[in-house]
């Protein structure tokens, strides 16, 4: 099943190269990421009592992976939906590589959300760098060579430097006697016995490292030129699927620490990212003229809020994994809807873009909405999940971080508040733009239903969704 | 300490070839010496864990990519777009080499203090990584050129395998595979953009790239 999963967007990734229609090729999209939803699916429910693994241990599902693979591949079902009316838009443009790096991105992210092998996660993360750096170039214009070159190198260093985190780990099992392997069970099972100098070098390293690919303040510079020049559906899915894994890759760590009985330096660790992130996020979204770095800003908190999430623990945890995937899903809608907006009026700065509801109002609604939702404002799930974490910091008695965590999120709802609302509202500017583009159903439908989803989990959370962010939770709340 | 010694000498030409990319303008010389140093690495698993099956096909591998298949796209990089010179770096080539020399003294006195295991107290490899990490980062931040930037990238993963070395037995063979192929695809894709900066801007400067800011 598993080996089913991975091996179905690399088959498509090869199909998508050979094809010769520019027409046709696109169809491939919704074709894998419905496939690899269903197989999603199959391999969550067959999960429960036996463990799934493959090849020496090294690929495995544990409940962690579970929840990282349901998030990437509902989002990425939605967006190839989406990228099939995008790339009709664009069809001059070409698109052989543009759905053969997506292909080849979903599967490197399956691969690191069932690895189970720091060499291979490691591995798997990297091929999301190199399979989304063409993906970022689609425009092809200088701002876009720009993005993409400041996003590979930065990424690129900032996973070299996770590379030696790894290797440093091993290090600390030589050093401590213990058993030396990169397999995560037998990392966890002799994780006691390191040698604490090297591990907590290594955590050091790896939170640097894999902390440049998730975003978190100041390691996040290459997020808003990335998100910003990005096509809305590259941007949704770095957004909500890449930075998710980043994420992962973060709790395997934290997870390893646990296990070496040092989780308190790693949790202190990850509540100074996540306020110094949310401090950045609430700086720059103030006044901030583009739409999309504006997003790009808005992501960057949401790391921060997921990482305070972790480091403050219990029912906090439990909000956190809940927030992955309402996360996720909310850039979704938000990058999609801002794609339509920015094609109708080819740009996506504030003062050009006014009025967006009267010339596409489906989705200027859903960036409204989306808006809405991000920022923590009830009936959606967004607003579940930080109130769970805050109630979290609050139990816990951090008043300190609960007050910070409360104005950073009210400075940045007012900040973003006031772009998106002048995007979206005032009188409509017809300087320049595309007015023969339409809201097409593809385009539209896939923000909506995601914003569906998100709407659901607020209001109600079904059992087996519930027992699966239990579970996951459950996972990191492990203590020796 | 006696069976380290062939290594020991690699890895003293592996610091030389770090100054030399530190002090040096030519791109061609720059992008032969990277691939000189990257074929003196893959040599080291043989002298150190012998002449196993694993140690011979990673030295292979490593020769294979980073000795020739990185320098030959790199090369045909820059063939492409005619520059031969790193002009105007941010810093000059004297503050950087002496930067690096700082650098390399202090990634020697600082792993003598680190807690070593006690095959491991007195050798070259921990010191030579540390130094090579160093370069790569200077190179990263003191160059402008989106070549040299790449070929920084490149050193500083030099020091990641010098590190690498120490731990072989937990890194399996595949892993070591899938770490070079990522690498080699990443110089593939940078040779890409790198031809692409050009063609927008008639230059690989990336002080060019300076017009997303805030």
């Amino acid at each position: 099943m598993i080996a089913a999963l991975l091996l179905l967007p690399c088959l498509g990734g090869l199909a998508a190269f050979c094809l010769p229609s520019d027409r046709f090729r696109p169809l491939l999209l919704p074709v894998c990421g419905l496939g690899h939803l269903v197989l999603t699916f199959l391999v969550i429910q067959g999960g429960q009592g036996t463990p799934l693994s493959l090849a020496g241990n090294w690929i495995a599902v544990d409940p962690l992976s579970r929840l990282i693979l349901l998030i990437v591949s509902l989002l990425f079902c939605g967006c190839s939906f989406y990228a099939v009316g995008y790339l009709r838009y664009r069809i001059a443009w070409g698109n052989r590589i543009f759905v053969s790096c997506l292909l080849i991105f979903l599967a490197a992210m399956s691969l690191a959300a069932v690895a189970r092998h720091l060499g291979l996660l490691w591995v798997a993360v990297e091929a999301t760098t190199v399979a989304s750096a063409p993906l970022i170039y689609y425009n092809r214009n200088r701002f876009s060579i720009e993005a993409t070159w400041k996003y590979l190198i930065l990424c690129s260093v900032g996973i070299a430097l996770a590379m030696l985190g790894i290797l440093f780990v091993a290090y600390a099992a030589l050093a401590g006697g213990a058993q030396v392997s990169l397999q995560f069970d037998d990392i966890l099972r002799g994780a006691a016995s390191y040698s604490t100098p090297w591990l907590r070098a290594g955590f050091v390293f790896l939170l640097v490292g894999f902390g440049t690919k998730a975003g978190f303040a100041p390691l996040h510079t290459w997020k808003p030129d990335a998100y910003g020049e990005a096509p809305g559906v590259v941007g949704a899915l770095l957004a909500g699927g890449l930075t998710s894994l980043a994420f992962l890759a973060l709790l395997r760590t934290l997870q390893i620490m646990e296990a070496a009985g040092d989780g308190a330096v790693a949790r202190e660790a990850f509540l100074a990212m996540g306020l110094v992130s949310l401090g950045f996020a609430a700086v720059f979204v103030i006044r901030q003229p583009d739409f999309k770095r504006l997003l790009a800003y808005s992501s960057v908190e949401h790391m921060g809020i997921l990482a305070i999430g972790v480091a403050i623990g219990g029912v906090a945890t439990f909000g956190a994994m809940l927030h992955l995937m309402n996360n996720a899903l909310t850039k979704g809608v938000l990058f999609l809807s801002a794609g339509n907006i920015h094609r109708r009026f080819a740009s996506k700065r504030v003062g050009e873009v006014q009025g967006a509801i009267t010339l596409v109002p489906v989705s200027a609604s859903l960036f409204l909405l989306g808006f809405l939702a991000i920022t923590g404002s009830p009936p959606f799930a967004p607003f579940i999940s930080e109130f769970t974490i805050l109630r979290g910091i609050f139990n816990g008695g951090h008043y300190l971080t609960g007050g910070l965590f409360l104005f950073f999120l009210a400075v940045i709802f007012i900040g973003m508040g006031s772009t998106v609302l002048s995007v979206v509202f005032g009188t409509p500017t017809e300087r320049k733009g595309d007015p023969d583009y339409r809201e097409t159903m593809v385009t539209t439908g896939t923000p909506l239903v995601l914003l569906l989803i998100i709407l659901f989990l607020g209001i109600y959370l079904p059992e087996p969704a519930r027992k699966l962010f239990a579970e996951a939770a459950d996972l990191l709340e492990v203590r020796p | 300490m006696d069976n380290y010694n062939p290594a020991n000498l690699l890895l003293l030409l592996v610091i030389l070839f770090n100054f030399f990319l530190l002090g040096s303008s030519r791109l061609n010389a720059c992008i032969r010496s990277v691939a000189i140093q990257g074929g003196i690495l893959s040599l080291l698993p043989l002298f150190l864990h012998g002449f196993s099956g694993h140690s011979l096909i990673l030295a292979g591998g490593a020769f294979l990519l980073k000795g020739l298949a990185i320098p030959f796209l790199l090369l045909r990089a820059i063939r492409q777009v005619h520059i031969r010179r790193e002009m105007e770096p941010l810093l000059g080539y004297v503050p950087t080499l002496l930067l690096g020399t700082l650098a390399t003294a202090g990634a020697f006195i600082f792993s003598d203090r680190l807690p070593l295991i006690e095959i491991h107290r007195g050798s070259l490899f921990i010191p030579v990584g540390l130094a090579t990490l160093a370069t790569g980062f200077l190179m990263l931040i003191t160059r402008r050129k989106a070549i040299t930037q790449a070929l920084g990238y490149l050193i500083f993963e030099n020091g990641v395998f010098i590190f690498g070395m120490l731990l072989a037995e937990a890194m399996p063979l595949m892993v070591e595979a899938g770490v070079l192929l990522d690498l080699l695809v990443a110089v593939f894709v940078m040779g890409i953009v790198m031809h692409q900066i050009n063609r927008e801007f008639s230059t690989m400067n990336t002080d060019q790239l300076s017009s997303l800011r805030e």
